[in-house]
């Protein structure tokens, strides 16, 4: 559970942090939880709409394409991205873990390769987005049946779009911080600093990214 | 660098063990990819079910798996579970307000699809009526429509 802490430790007679965790951590752990009900917020809304519908498209006919393979292969494609995520979530624990043990090297090979793993579900993305808009799926525009064979509104692509999107968007900029902090880390930075926190930060907000996208994989693709 | 020493309990764990926490990794990862398979292997055994109670339960198992996916994450990766329980308290008890929101905001859109078919014979019509599958590329720009119907 919870660290262990001596009894007799005044964490709140000051001099201490007393949540033991540096400032800029803590915002950052605050700023994750308001995106957190940004994400709940748009969710929510997607399970409302899908609550009051008679109807929904089937995921499994609507994703179930693979670039190369083409269709007739549902959860392959999207179950591929997940492990993308997974493992560039790994190899970002890996980062911060050298950055503890203030292993410069290693710090550059794990962001390296974090930022290779969001670069390749970035991409993943972007050809699930042509391949749907290509279908005539778009905002506002949607060509798949209902599961029962009905005709379905645009719900369900309005949804898709604004949620992955919204997602996605948050990849590109863990991308793009992963990136500064890869150049901060060759340029001796944080050695100066004398800490790795940085890099910290950073897997924080990466990992939430990996974590929304676990709830964004079971809304649409699997339930 | 000058404020290095206000937080110098909390920064780094002095007797840091590098190993163990490489293996505890390695454990969540193979955790997190397990259970990833499985709610993969739940997803496509839904796929051949049809019977509505037996998928909701599915679904239901799914969102369990989801949840402890993320408990693994939020624990392990961004390392909560070893902070001081003040600040996990700090995060975790207002995200309990979504508790409130899944119940509350499914409940209603719920009652509205009920409310709708009971007063609104057009839309139960509408629903029913099936179509022909669209021919690929033709749907272009076709099947604009009102976005909450």
């Amino acid at each position: 559970m919870a660290q262990a802490v001596p009894a007799e430790q005044k964490w709140w007679s000051g001099g201490k942090s007393p949540f033991n965790v540096e400032y800029g951590k803590l915002m950052m752990w605050y700023f994750l939880m308001s995106d957190a009900f940004t994400f709940g917020a748009f969710l929510i809304s997607y399970g409302t709409i899908r609550f009051s519908s008679n109807n929904w498209p089937d995921p499994n006919e609507v994703f179930q394409s693979f670039p190369g393979l083409g269709s007739g292969y549902p959860l392959a494609f999207v179950s591929l991205m997940t492990f993308i995520l997974i493992i560039s979530s790994v190899t970002m624990v890996l980062a911060v873990q050298a950055g503890h043990a203030m292993d410069k090297k290693s710090v550059i090979k794990y962001l390296i390769w974090t930022i290779i793993g969001g670069l390749a579900f970035l991409s993943c993305q972007a050809w699930e987005w042509t391949h749907l808009h290509h279908e005539g799926a778009w905002w506002g525009s949607n060509p798949f049946l209902n599961m029962d064979g009905t005709k379905a509104s645009t719900n369900f692509t309005n949804f898709f779009f604004t949620i992955t999107g919204f997602h996605g968007f948050h990849v590109f900029s863990g991308v793009i911080i992963n990136i500064i902090m890869l150049i901060m880390t060759i340029n001796d930075v944080f050695e100066r600093r004398g800490h790795y926190l940085m890099i910290e930060k950073a897997g924080l907000y990466w990992h939430f990214v990996d974590l929304v996208w676990v709830f964004v994989f079971t809304c649409f693709y699997l339930i | 660098m000058q404020h290095t020493d206000n937080f110098q309990e909390i920064t780094h764990h002095h007797d840091y063990d590098r190993e163990a926490s490489r293996k505890e990794v390695i454990r969540v990862t193979v955790i997190l990819t397990v259970i990833t398979l499985v709610e993969l292997a739940l997803g496509f055994w839904l796929m051949s079910i049809h019977q509505e109670l037996m998928r909701h339960f599915i679904k239901g198992l799914i969102c369990i798996f989801m949840l402890a996916k993320a408990f693994y994450i939020v624990g392990y990766f961004m390392h909560l579970k070893h902070e001081l329980r003040n600040m996990i308290m700090t995060i975790v008890v207002p995200l309990l307000l979504f508790v409130w929101f899944i119940i509350a905001f499914l409940a209603d859109g719920n009652s509205y699809k009920n409310l709708r078919n009971k007063y609104d014979p057009h839309h139960v019509e509408e629903s029913k009526t099936k179509v022909d599958k669209p021919v690929h590329g033709e749907e272009h720009g076709a099947k604009k429509e009102g976005a909450i119907e």
